[in-house]
């Protein structure tokens, strides 16, 4: 009797106390807030985003205090292995069982597309930090998820808009011969030619490429005063390593033009090589003290400076953090909702709108690496040769996207 | 069709021959090992990559490590010691690992290579990254050479001489003189040799050894013109197995010919229909089966 007289209080006390803990973090289903990060751990994308881009949410989460409405937050970050099967598998897991409430990072635009439509059947929100296909805005477009960096066409007009702009009106293509490259060269060859460019050849080489002199020879051979590269990662390296032993790109008669560059192929490569090449980014962090503070905290947790899609990743997270709280519940909807009203402005986005289609339009940068006399220190890269406004370089919203005929 | 020069022309060949140069060290190694051993060695790729990170370690980590930045192991003596050091490891490996297997089907050796292959790339990842390390060649092969019809980097003329140098040695070793007959008779009849009194299982070895010093020496070679990133070996692999399979298998003398052809086909499609010119060699493969079921170059059994 007296036994279940306690239980009964004990009991009672409880309920309390879990409904006071309740009430202070209501609005957030679950009681926590819980980003996740997929990414690339161990394979070719590891070094521009993997554990650098957890550490990058981490700093985020750490600026607004740990906590959102009350709600704690926290992170879980998994490597997808550039594979959309496994990251559908672990998406799926993190929203039943593991309380997620938003994913990011993706650096293989197929593992996003993937986890997009999984996370709009569970109400979930998906940021595309490092994913730059353009299905994603397209005709895979959903209204719970955000492309929070670039996508193909606005790197590729960035560069191709500049360069036609200093009088390099003849281009020559090589591109790696898969969809990421052909969608890539589409853009930028689209650019050049309604800007009065000429496209001279193309050279689509297999993926991944090894020995590319026979085609930078062959770019050469055109007379072309562009060489854009449509690819990515160590296909750009080689290309340009393999140019620079022939003397090609060097001088001003002709420049290569990497379509898509992250700081981090710029180092392995080494400024000898690569210096005077034009490329657009998304961030660089020696921009302006803002960028720079951002840099130093993570420099200081990696001994490395963040790449343009880990940048992209503090951005994002924060950015979701801020909605939540300005929103005053984590319910996708309601979130995106808040995100499209808001002007992103942080150390990393800067003049960035949120468009239906979840495209996020804001400044990019033109860059030009340095020559090896000019940097003052390791990752001393570029020198900013524009801001190019987003208007400028997103291409217009798509009719594949419903979400834009609708609105 | 583009319209080529025959100056443009002539610069594809040289390129073509200098890329057929790697395949014709890889591919004889690969011949070597499957000749002696009977074992398709998939680790080959990996101990190119792993020689060729060597000679970069060597050139730019040893000397922090000893706490003397100014040391370095540079280009030449990496081109010794970097193959020697793989192939001791390799080596290793024979004994501890795949010597278990060989009175086993020969499939059981082809998973463990592979397996080791994986292991090793996997571990050169975690430590170094995938984006990959420069390498400079040496002073004295920096700049380009005249050659009449195009400025030739000195660096790959060297690579043409060094490579037809130790492919034509290798060649003579194992077809002209008194020990490759050994070796070449240790394949078909070991219990008979070894009734000569010679060690067979040291003779086996040792082979095993020489096969994976000439893919670390193709490594050495490369690393100034790759990348040196942990996944080099894998992407040139394909391609040599292709090249021995054409030659015939176990056959020096048809990897050697063929490595040399198939890189000068392949550069020739790089320019015609560069869309085709990793298929091309499969298509070649291909065909030489259907015809020629032992290779070009191999004796039918």
């Amino acid at each position: 009797m007296r036994s279940r007289f306690i239980g009964y209080a004990l009991g009672l006390s409880l309920a309390a106390f879990a409904a006071a803990g309740g009430r202070a973090a209501e609005a957030v289903s679950d009681g926590v807030v819980k980003v996740g990060i997929l990414t690339d751990m161990s394979g070719i994308y590891a070094d521009f985003t993997g554990r650098g881009s957890a550490v990058a949410a981490q700093i985020a989460i750490d600026e607004v205090g740990g906590k959102v409405l009350g709600a704690p937050v926290e992170l879980v970050a998994a490597d997808h292995q550039n594979k959309p099967d496994i990251a559908a598998n672990l998406a799926r897991e993190w929203f039943d069982q593991g309380k997620v409430d938003m994913i990011a990072d993706f650096p293989t635009s197929s593992t996003a597309l993937a986890v997009m439509e999984i996370a709009r059947q569970k109400n979930r929100v998906t940021m595309l930090s490092a994913g730059v296909a353009m299905a994603a805005i397209t005709d895979k477009c959903s209204p719970l998820s955000a492309q929070w960096m670039v996508n193909t066409a606005a790197l590729a007009a960035g560069t191709a808009k500049a360069l036609l702009r200093a009088g390099r009106t003849s281009w020559y293509f090589v591109t790696a011969d898969y969809t990421f490259g052909h969608s890539l060269e589409r853009d930028a060859a689209a650019v050049v030619e309604a800007g009065g460019g000429k496209v001279l050849g193309t050279s689509r080489h297999p993926f991944p490429g090894g020995d590319f002199s026979s085609y930078m020879l062959k770019a050469q051979a055109t007379g072309a005063q562009v060489i854009a590269l449509a690819n990515a990662g160590a296909d750009t390296i080689n290309a340009i390593k393999q140019a620079a032993e022939y003397g090609i790109g060097r001088g001003d008669k002709q420049v290569i033009a990497p379509l898509l560059t992250y700081i981090t192929d710029v180092r392995s490569l080494g400024l000898a090589k690569a210096e005077g090449m034009y490329l657009t980014e998304a961030f660089y962090w020696d921009f302006d003290a803002r960028s720079r503070a951002f840099a130093e905290t993570y420099f200081a947790r990696t001994k490395r400076m963040p790449s343009a899609s880990q940048a992209a990743v503090y951005s994002a997270v924060l950015s979701y953090l801020r909605a939540i709280e300005a929103a005053g519940t984590d319910e996708a909807g309601a979130v995106m909702a808040k995100l499209r009203t808001m002007t992103i402005d942080d150390a990393v986005i800067r003049n960035g709108r949120l468009r239906a289609d979840g495209a996020l339009v804001h400044d990019l940068l033109l860059l030009q690496v340095k020559k090896p006399s000019e940097s003052k220190r390791d990752w001393d890269f570029y020198t900013v040769k524009a801001v190019l406004k987003g208007e400028d370089v997103y291409p217009k919203p798509s009719d594949a996207c419903p979400l834009n005929a609708r609105g | 069709m583009p319209d080529i020069t025959l100056q443009s022309a002539l610069a594809q060949v040289t390129i073509g021959l200098i890329a057929g140069c790697f395949y014709a060290m890889l591919s004889m190694g690969l011949a070597i090992i499957f000749g002696l051993l009977n074992i398709i060695n998939f680790t080959h790729g990996a101990q190119f990559m792993m020689a060729a990170f060597l000679a970069w370690i060597g050139l730019t980590q040893v000397g922090p490590w000893l706490g003397m930045p100014e040391f370095q192991i540079g280009f030449w003596p990496a081109l010794l010691v970097a193959p020697l050091c793989v192939a001791a490891l390799g080596m290793a490996v024979e004994r501890l690992l795949l010597r278990r297997l060989s009175h086993l089907d020969h499939l059981y050796g082809l998973l463990l290579t592979f397996g080791v292959a994986l292991v090793t790339e996997g571990l050169f990842r975690h430590a170094y990254g995938v984006s990959g390390q420069g390498y400079e060649p040496p002073e004295s092969l920096q700049g380009p050479v005249d050659v009449g019809f195009m400025l030739l980097p000195k660096y790959r003329v060297f690579v043409v001489g060094a490579s037809l140098l130790i492919c034509l040695s290798t060649w003579y070793a194992f077809e002209r003189t008194r020990l490759g007959a050994y070796l070449r008779a240790g394949t078909e009849n070991p219990r008979l040799l070894q009734a000569f009194g010679i060690n067979v299982p040291l003779m086996i070895t040792l082979a095993y050894g020489f096969g994976v010093a000439l893919a670390g020496l193709a490594g050495v070679l490369a690393a100034p013109i790759m990348q040196v990133t942990p996944l080099m070996g894998g992407s040139i692999l394909n391609i040599v197995f292709a090249v021995v399979v054409i030659g015939g298998l176990g056959s020096i003398l048809g990897a050697m010919v063929t490595g040399l052809g198939l890189g000068l086909v392949e550069g020739v499609t790089k320019v015609v229909y560069p869309e085709a010119s990793t298929v091309v060699i499969f298509v070649i493969m291909a065909l030489v089966l259907l015809l020629r079921p032992a290779g070009l170059f191999g004796r039918e059994a």
